[in-house]
């Protein structure tokens, strides 16, 4: 039974305890086939099975997850929601997704906070004011509302940033309006409510550990709860996108590492955007506990164990103190990582792969988060067709191999 | 933290004083490669959970470059050995099965993951 939530809803709940909300998604027994097994259920996998049901009619679906649901990345993140990418390829599916979180939690019948706070990129060298213009002016393209603010707005938006350097002085900022955040863990949950309204089966502790096939097509996997047969498979591991791959025959241009963030003791509220600082890797924001939740750049080496290097946390505290120096008196509470699929171009991936009917859907690395509408609706839209379409096409694997890269590594110069 | 033995000048050091290199044993591709051969060259990775062969360099130190043998999964640096060399060393290949009784006794005795 699934119970709408409104007002009127919370109202009844707090009269009786809170003690007869429903489960928020079923927890059915495997069968023994689906037309299709989405694999990982983190926010990229749910929303794609959520779209297959929603804009394709395909609800014969099951996600497979070895941990428990949105353990991994989307549980993990920072939450930062934003489209200001330079190339068209991105900002069309970044911006599709930021267009999608608007609606969200009206769609979902969840609150998934939606918070469009508006994030802003510090510009701090020469070089980085002439790329943010840059980045401005191709957003008017695609049209992206961004713009190029002056120091003097930066401070009035902010007023708990240092904009005199020394190393670093603030010379202005890239402005995009309608981004912010979300509640991570509610995007997963309002995703897998949704699906399993719709009958699809969400099963947790199931890990894949191969990928079956008959005359090179895909036609099941072996799982730890017994084999599970299927006609499509969609991969959405993210950093444990290798092993799957390798299961299905073929090898990525993938490597995992970890990243970490770390959040502050709750403070009364001091800054009410999410303030990203590239030159110095480093970017901020405050939680509604009032948290200052803080992130920095990816360790350098392959790592699949969530704990990152201490140094890495030193240094991206050291630098954003200098911006923010009332961050000096604060505690820290608590200091995570997750395993992020870094590509060489800093892109996704969204593709078909040698494996026929088996699709890869992996390499948002740091900065996926914000993707999770967007991804999940290219994703059913490839596997309900059996092609990509228009959002997904410049993301190919492909893409390597004829050295056709989407170069975000600038855009995504520092981890989010 | 990890700790890295340089096998040039034989420093034992935390990772701070190195900088990673990525991927270790990856043969450049040459004039006339076909594209696929160039595509593994250059972009795939195996990117193990498990023994990672993988390069470093001692970035604080002598500067030079040299290999090293890491599990992904526990952190361990298994060894650390002459960037000359051109095939993963086979006794470095698998992971000693870990011994957490011993690291509880002497947990400065190993390289802290
Ligand atoms: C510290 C940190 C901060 C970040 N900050 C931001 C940010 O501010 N903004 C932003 O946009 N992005 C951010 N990101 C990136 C973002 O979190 C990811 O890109 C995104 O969550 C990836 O979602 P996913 O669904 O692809 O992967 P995940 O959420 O990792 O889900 C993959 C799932 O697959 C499961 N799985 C793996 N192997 C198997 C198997 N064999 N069988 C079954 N299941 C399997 C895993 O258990 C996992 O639950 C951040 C990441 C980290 C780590
Ligand atoms: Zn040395």
């Amino acid at each position: 039974m699934r119970m709408s939530h409104s007002a009127l809803a919370l109202v009844r709940g707090a009269l009786t305890g809170h003690t007869g909300w429903p489960r928020t998604w079923d927890s059915p027994l495997p069968r023994d086939r689906y037309k299709v097994i989405v694999v990982g259920a983190g926010g990229h996998g749910l929303a794609t099975a959520y779209y297959l049901g929603r804009n394709h009619g395909i609800t014969d679906v099951a996600v497979l997850e070895k941990g428990w649901l949105g353990g991994g990345n989307t549980g993990r993140n920072t939450t930062i929601i934003r489209s200001n990418y330079l190339q068209d390829a991105s900002s069309a599916i970044y911006e599709k997704s930021r267009a999608l979180y608007e609606g969200l939690s009206q769609e979902l019948n969840y609150n998934v906070m939606f918070s469009p706070r508006g994030v802003m990129m510090l510009a701090q060298t020469e070089h980085e004011v002439r790329g943010y213009l840059r980045t401005a002016r191709a957003n008017y393209l695609q049209g992206v509302e961004t713009r190029f603010i002056t120091p003097e707005e930066v401070q009035k938006r902010v007023p708990i940033i240092r904009l005199d350097g020394p190393r670093y002085p603030v010379l202005g900022a890239l402005w995009q309006p309608r981004a912010g955040t979300a509640r991570h863990d509610a995007v997963a949950w309002g995703y897998a409510r949704a699906c399993s309204a719709m009958g699809m089966h969400i099963l947790e502790n199931c890990e894949v550990t191969g990928v079956r096939s008959d005359a090179g097509r895909v036609s099941g996997v072996e799982t730890t709860r017994g084999a599970i047969g299927c006609e499509r498979l969609a991969i959405v591991v993210a950093g444990h996108s290798g092993r799957l791959a390798q299961m299905a025959g073929f090898r990525l241009p993938v490597e995992s590492v970890t990243l970490q963030a770390l959040v502050s003791e709750p403070v009364k509220p001091c800054m009410d955007v999410v303030v990203m600082a590239n030159t110095v890797h480093g970017y901020l924001s405050q939680s509604d506990k009032g948290e200052m939740v803080i992130g920095g750049g990816a360790d350098g080496f392959n790592n699949f164990t969530q704990r990152g290097s201490w140094h890495h946390i030193e240094e991206t505290v050291r630098a954003l103190v200098e911006t923010f120096p009332m961050l000096s008196r604060l505690k820290m509470l608590r200091q995570w990582g997750g395993v992020v699929d870094m590509t060489g171009d800093r892109s996704p991936i969204l593709s078909p792969t040698p494996l026929g009917g088996c699709y890869i859907n992996c390499g948002w690395g740091t900065g996926g988060f914000k993707a999770i509408p967007g991804s999940g609706w290219a994703m059913a839209e490839m596997v309900a067709n059996e092609a990509p379409g228009p959002l997904a096409a410049p993301f190919g694997l492909e893409r390597f191999r004829e050295g056709r890269f989407i170069d975000e590594s600038v855009a995504a110069g520092v981890a989010h | 933290m990890l700790m890295l033995t340089c096998p040039c000048c034989g420093v034992s050091a935390e990772e701070t004083e190195f900088a990673p290199g990525g991927a270790a044993h990856l043969r450049r591709a040459g004039p006339g490669t076909p594209d696929d051969a160039f595509e593994a060259y250059m972009f795939q990775r195996d990117n193990p959970r498990g023994v990672h062969f993988e390069r470093w360099r001692h970035a604080y130190g002598c500067g030079k470059w040299f290999l090293a043998a890491r599990c992904t999964r526990t952190l361990r640096v298994l060894g650390t050995y002459s960037a000359r060399t051109t095939e993963p060393p086979a006794d470095l290949a698998a992971e000693p099965p870990v011994d957490l009784a011993a690291d509880l006794r002497a947990p400065a005795a190993e390289a802290p993951a």
